[in-house]
């Protein structure tokens, strides 16, 4: 079993505010690793510390056994070896969705345009946008324009994926087909590490939960067990409000 | 499959009724409009041609014959401004952006460019561009410096670029603050380094924004060129001096006014165009 991921003591503060208070998380190749909780724990910000948007304030971040935290790192050097994809997409609504998605291969990994062009269509292909290529973002409905972002990171062919609340500004109908694709990339081997409020989703398709509680990781398992049988009152509490919300 | 006939919309009288009146109140404030505007011109042409000064007026500055004779000199100096203009244009667009980007950067290694950018700006948005062309225009060559030009239009273009770049340098900046963050942490997180991310991401869509504050600058430039007369350069403005002295008259002046007017109106309507445009464009929520 290859760690890709292994963060140590992750600690962020934003101002007076902790926002992480010393996280240890392992994540292995070719799994899926859920982060849930409430909104507020911590999980967006742990994967932007993982991405480097966001300097740690303490603990070691390492990627395949490099630590990611040293400030003699290249931060561009590392981000070339995770993607994300963003709870709002973030595409670039100046390019069309193949330039969107040609972009960092074309410009960060120095491959020429037609290389490129033909690698992203093929990618476009296989989630069903091929013909949404030449199409401006704002034209894309807000499941395509996702799984248009997930394909853009998936260009350059990262080591680690990284998902933050990648459903939760789609509309109800859209949200089956952006999981069905995270669906697929597991099955191809990715590596993810997600933060997600879809349970079900979750349960399905991770090999090992997390839950975040205020900056700390509570609780951390299989599905079966965090579902299951938390041991953690806080997990308890937070998976009832879930169910009664309707989302379990 | 047999497609439906088209079925006529049948109107309710309700909203014929009320079609019917905003029928009536359009006419009605058009009738207003046109009939005050009509009032005002006539009134206003009755006090300028009543008044006792009229004849000399109209002779020292409506001169058809004068007008004629100056007409050829004018227009040649205007060429002149039109060739500053453009220089004027291309510089202070390439240094605007670099300015902008310098005011922008991040991280404490670039204090001193952002301190320099920020104390340029302030500097030359406060100074007056008539001082601006003074200090350029005489002290420079003053220095007796080997390779500072002497050539008063050279000097002029200078001043003006000096002067411009602080103003455009600000709206760019303004465009580029404009650009969500998330736009930054996008393209940073594929991997383009800060420059790769200005170039790609940032200012194409900072530029979009700004393109009629920018026009606006554009023609406000177009009648400031005519301030390189000051340095003895001869372009519309002094040709209408010189004139205006051969002649004795104020004539030629109102040559090169018209003159600029002319030059002015067309990039004046672009403006509007590109910022109807724009604003269409953000009503339908969309950017491209």
């Amino acid at each position: 079993m290859t760690v890709v991921l292994e963060c140590t003591g992750v600690v962020k503060r934003f101002g007076e505010e902790t926002v992480l208070r010393g996280i240890d998380l392992e994540v292995v190749e070719h799994q899926v690793v859920a982060l849930i909780g409430a909104s507020g724990s911590g999980k967006s910000t742990l994967l932007r510390c993982v991405n480097l948007l966001e300097q740690v304030d303490d603990g070691v971040i390492r990627l395949d056994g490099e630590d990611i935290t040293d400030p003699r790192v290249d931060v561009d050097r590392v981000r070339r070896r995770i993607g994300i994809v963003f709870q709002a997409y973030n595409l670039f609504p100046h390019m069309s969705v193949l330039d969107n998605v040609t972009l960092a291969p074309r410009v960060v990994h120095g491959h020429g345009r037609e290389e490129a062009e033909q690698q992203a269509r093929a990618l476009l292909k296989r989630v069903g946008l091929a013909d949404k290529a030449g199409e401006y973002p704002d034209r894309l409905s807000g499941g395509q324009q996702q799984r248009a972002a997930i394909v853009r990171a998936l260009a350059y062919d990262p080591r680690l994926l990284l998902l933050d609340e990648v459903t939760s500004a789609l509309d109800p109908e859209l949200v089956g087909e952006v999981l069905a694709l995270v669906r697929d990339l597991k099955g191809q081997g990715m590596t993810i590490l997600m933060a997600t409020h879809e349970m079900g989703f979750a349960r399905q398709v991770a090999d090992q939960v997390v839950f975040l509680d205020d900056g700390r990781l509570l609780e951390q398992g299989p599905p079966e067990q965090v579902f299951g049988q938390p041991h953690e009152p806080r997990t308890r509490q937070f998976l009832a409000r879930v169910t009664d919300a309707g989302r379990l | 499959m047999t497609v439906p006939a088209e079925v006529a919309p049948v109107v309710s009288d309700v909203q014929r009724d009320r079609e019917a009146y905003r029928r009536h109140q359009a006419r009605r404030s058009t009738g207003i409009a046109s009939a005050s505007t009509v009032v005002f011109l006539v009134v206003a042409t009755v006090a300028i041609i009543s008044s006792p000064g009229w004849p000399r007026v109209r002779e020292s500055f409506l001169n058809v014959e004068i007008a004629r004779d100056s007409f050829g000199p004018v227009l040649e100096g205007l060429w002149l401004n039109v060739r500053v203009l453009v220089g004027c244009a291309i510089l202070v667009v390439l240094l605007g952006v670099l300015v902008a980007s310098a005011r922008t950067l991040r991280g404490a290694v670039f204090f001193p460019v952002r301190l320099l950018a920020t104390v340029y700006t302030d500097l030359f948005r406060g100074l007056p561009l008539i001082i601006v062309l003074y200090l350029v225009g005489f002290g420079l060559p003053g220095l007796r410096l080997q390779g500072v030009p002497t050539s008063p239009v050279l000097l002029g273009t200078i001043a003006l670029v000096l002067t411009y770049t602080a103003y455009v340098a600000e709206v760019f900046r303004a465009g580029i603050e404009s650009v969500h963050p998330s736009q930054r942490a996008a393209a940073r997180s594929l991997g383009l380094t800060h420059g790769q991310t200005m170039r790609k991401v940032v200012l194409p869509q900072a530029v979009r924004r700004v393109l009629p504050p920018l026009l606006n600058d554009f023609v406000a430039l177009q009648k400031d060129v005519g301030l390189i007369s000051l340095l003895g350069a001869i372009d519309a403005v002094r040709a209408a001096q010189i004139e205006s002295a051969r002649a004795f008259n104020f004539t030629p002046y109102v040559v090169a006014g018209l003159l600029f007017i002319a030059l002015a109106v067309p990039s004046a309507r672009l403006a509007d165009y590109v910022a109807t445009r724009a604003n269409r464009r953000q009503q339908a929520g969309g950017l491209v």
